[in-house]
């Protein structure tokens, strides 16, 4: 388990307040393993965001560069950039960040459709919604399928936003805090399916402000003015 | 593919867009309904005018005329683009009922009724004598009573629906007509009773054109008893105007070209004779510029309206900028979670297209589909709304119109369409590019939700 998916080089990157620059990483060396799930501890505000969305290629880094298997995110065009978000990464937000207007199966599919035409989607829809149908199976949500995200709870959401996530077989799965907006039993509950999916060989990716969390990753980084402190880096330490 | 189901999940989730698809639809409407009922009464009174008046008119507004007239005629008539020629006296004068000694001024048109109604369509505005153009003036019984053919509204009163109270037979009325007899030099001529001359009529039929000028203060009568009347018999004849028709498959302006060549001939020809100065003042002119007094305003009207619904246009424009910049700010989260995805900006600009395309498509057609229903079902409706009560819109009794036109013309139709799709994509223009350009990453910041 030493294939390296996902690499920062000494990655830089400050945003512009007004006549303000301010700094928000410093220099960021880190290496992803093929099927480690990383967590990412920092204080608010430290970058931990920041930093997940250079991985997602939702961003650009001011310096240094993001390897993905080798190729350098940076150096990609749009066209290649938006098929990496597309089909290699996936992503689960706090918010959850459902299209309200969709249901939930076809929340799901929202990246299938996204990478197909019409005629591509007319062909491959039958198989994409099974699919679909599958994870949110795995997800609990089999009876869900035709609700809006309003009717959900936060938990349910967030599992809709991991099926999501993972409909294109993503290699890298980020999570940014995805259980900072639910109450401690549900948030377990969520935490448990990133357990499962990591298990099953999903290579993980997971920001949060909470250490107790963290504990459940293979490794844990720590985000410290704005750069890697590898304390807590060895598992099952407490 | 992801554009097309977001696009019509957005048409019919969101209430925002319902708004904008009748913005759309209100404009449509209301430009159609307007546009058509004014192009209707332009077109209708543009016809009334061709109809009156032929397709060109060699005349002079001098009231003395003009002479050698016949072999004008003569040479026009060789014309192979002249269907038929007729002339006209036209002179002013006053009119006395005899039975009640109502008296007024008056337009008095001579003409030859079976030549008029080549030239012109003429007969069509006639009441009685309609099929039998060329007894207009016959009076019944007295044979020697020359006739009249008054503007329906000057011996006749219009009801409130618009209906002139006709009889099946006319009965006998007497008019004396009377006008001021010019020389060719344009003095009064001391002739006969004196300064002026009367001439006793009876009424034998009604012209009915809808045009007021013309329908209440003319009134026809025979050419001779014009030129009679008028000065214009003596000693060399002498008309105000010919009316010509052309053929079926020459164009106005090309007749009017050649009428136009061949008087500029005539006139050569004339030079020297005692009466050719008179054809200094004659012009040809084709049935539009003739008319052009009666028109211009009309048209200049609709070309104002034209304009302000334009204006209309760009207020939707604008509205649907305002909805679309609305819901492209509402929906920056979710549009940043689609580029999150690997949804391109191309794609994000063509599902606002898109959406824009819809709301325009959909309110255009409502529109239309609404105009067309209301102006199909308007003159019911106004019909229903006198009935009940006693509502109308154009009082009948004093717009001579029958009915408020609701002819749909096709290509407006479609130019209204095009437009208002145009105006949906043209005011959803920024917003969209607005929307392609959002960042994921700075949408997506927590502090920002
Ligand atoms: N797009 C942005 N523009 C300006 N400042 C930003 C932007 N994104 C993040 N920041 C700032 O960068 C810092 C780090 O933000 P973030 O990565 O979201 O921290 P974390 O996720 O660890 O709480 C914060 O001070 C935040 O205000
Ligand atoms: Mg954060």
């Amino acid at each position: 388990m030493s294939d390296v998916i996902l690499e920062a080089r000494n990655i830089h990157k400050a945003y512009r307040m007004g006549a303000a620059q301010v700094s928000v990483l410093k220099g960021v060396d880190l290496k992803v393993n093929a099927g480690e799930f990383l967590a990412v501890i920092g204080a608010s505000g430290s970058g931990k965001s920041t930093l997940l969305h250079l991985f997602g290629g939702l961003d650009r880094a001011d310096q240094g560069s993001v390897l993905f298997q080798g190729k350098d995110l940076t150096r990609l065009g749009m066209g290649g950039l938006n098929r990496f978000r597309n089909r290699d990464a996936g992503f689960v937000f706090q918010f959850y960040h459902l299209l309200d207007e969709l249901n939930i199966l076809e929340n799901v599919l929202v990246p299938v459709m996204a990478g197909c035409s019409v005629g591509a989607w007319l062909s491959c829809r039958a198989q994409a919604r099974i699919k679909a149908q599958d994870l949110l199976g795995r997800m609990g949500l089999k009876d869900r399928l035709a609700h809006k995200p309003y009717q959900l709870s936060g938990g349910e959401r967030q599992r809709v936003a991991i099926a999501r996530a993972l409909i294109n077989d993503p290699v890298l799965l980020l999570a940014d805090e995805p259980t900072g907006n639910l109450d401690s039993a549900t948030g377990n509950s969520i935490l448990e399916v990133f357990e499962q999916l990591n298990r099953d060989g999903q290579t993980i990716v997971m920001v949060t402000h909470d250490a107790r969390i963290a504990h459940q990753a293979t490794r844990t980084i720590q985000l410290v003015d704005g750069k890697i402190r590898q304390g807590l880096s060895e598992p099952n330490l407490s | 593919m992801l554009q097309l189901i977001l696009a019509i999940k957005y048409m019919f989730k969101r209430r925002i867009a319902s708004l904008a698809v009748l913005t759309v639809a209100l404009s449509v409407f209301v430009t159609l309904v307007v546009l058509t009922v004014m192009h209707g009464l332009l077109a209708g009174w543009k016809d009334v005018n061709h109809a009156l008046v032929g397709d060109c008119v060699v005349g002079t507004e001098s009231l003395v005329g003009f002479a050698y007239y016949d072999e004008l005629m003569t040479r026009l008539e060789a014309l192979p683009d002249v269907a038929a020629v007729s002339p006209v006296v036209k002179t002013y004068g006053l009119f006395t009922e005899t039975s009640t000694g109502y008296s007024n001024g008056i337009e008095v048109m001579g003409i030859d009724p079976v030549r008029h109604a080549k030239a012109t369509e003429f007969a069509r505005f006639l009441h009685y004598r309609s099929d039998q153009v060329g007894q207009v003036f016959d009076a019944v019984g007295d044979a020697n009573r020359p006739g009249c053919a008054f503007g329906v509204d000057c011996v006749l009163m219009r009801d409130q629906n618009g209906e002139y109270p006709f009889s099946d037979f006319l009965w006998p009325r007497d008019y004396d007509v009377t006008c001021f007899p010019l020389t060719a030099r344009g003095v009064l001529k001391r002739s006969g009773v004196g300064e002026v001359s009367t001439k006793r009529f009876t009424l034998t039929d009604t012209v009915h054109s809808g045009l007021p000028k013309n329908d209440d203060q003319v009134v026809y009568v025979a050419l001779h008893e014009a030129q009679q009347l008028s000065g214009m018999d003596l000693p060399v004849p002498r008309i105000s105007a010919l009316h010509i028709r052309f053929r079926e498959a020459t164009t106005i302006n090309q007749g009017t070209q050649e009428t136009a060549s061949v008087f500029e001939a005539f006139k050569q020809d004339c030079a020297g004779r005692n009466l050719a100065f008179l054809l200094d003042t004659v012009h040809v002119q084709d049935w539009k510029r003739y008319c052009r007094a009666m028109i211009a305003p009309v048209e200049k009207e609709e070309l104002a309206l034209v304009f302000m619904f334009v204006l209309v246009g760009l207020t939707t424009v604008f509205i649907v900028l305002v909805i679309f910049y609305m819901i492209v700010s509402h929906k920056s989260k979710d549009i940043g979670t689609l580029k999150s995805m690997g949804v391109s900006s191309i794609q994000i600009m063509g599902l606002y297209w898109l959406f824009a395309l819809m709301i325009g498509s959909l309110g255009a057609g409502l529109g239309l589909g609404g105009g067309w229903l209301f102006l199909s079902r308007m003159n019911g409706v106004e019909a229903w709304l006198f009935e009940k009560f006693h509502f109308q819109l154009f009082n009948r009794a004093m717009f001579a119109i029958d009915e408020i036109p609701h002819d749909i013309d096709v290509s407006m139709v479609v130019l209204i369409g095009l437009f208002a799709l145009v105006s949906c994509l043209t005011g959803a223009l920024i917003p969209a590019w607005q929307a392609a350009r959002l960042q994921p990453a700075k949408t997506l910041q927590v502090s920002q939700l």
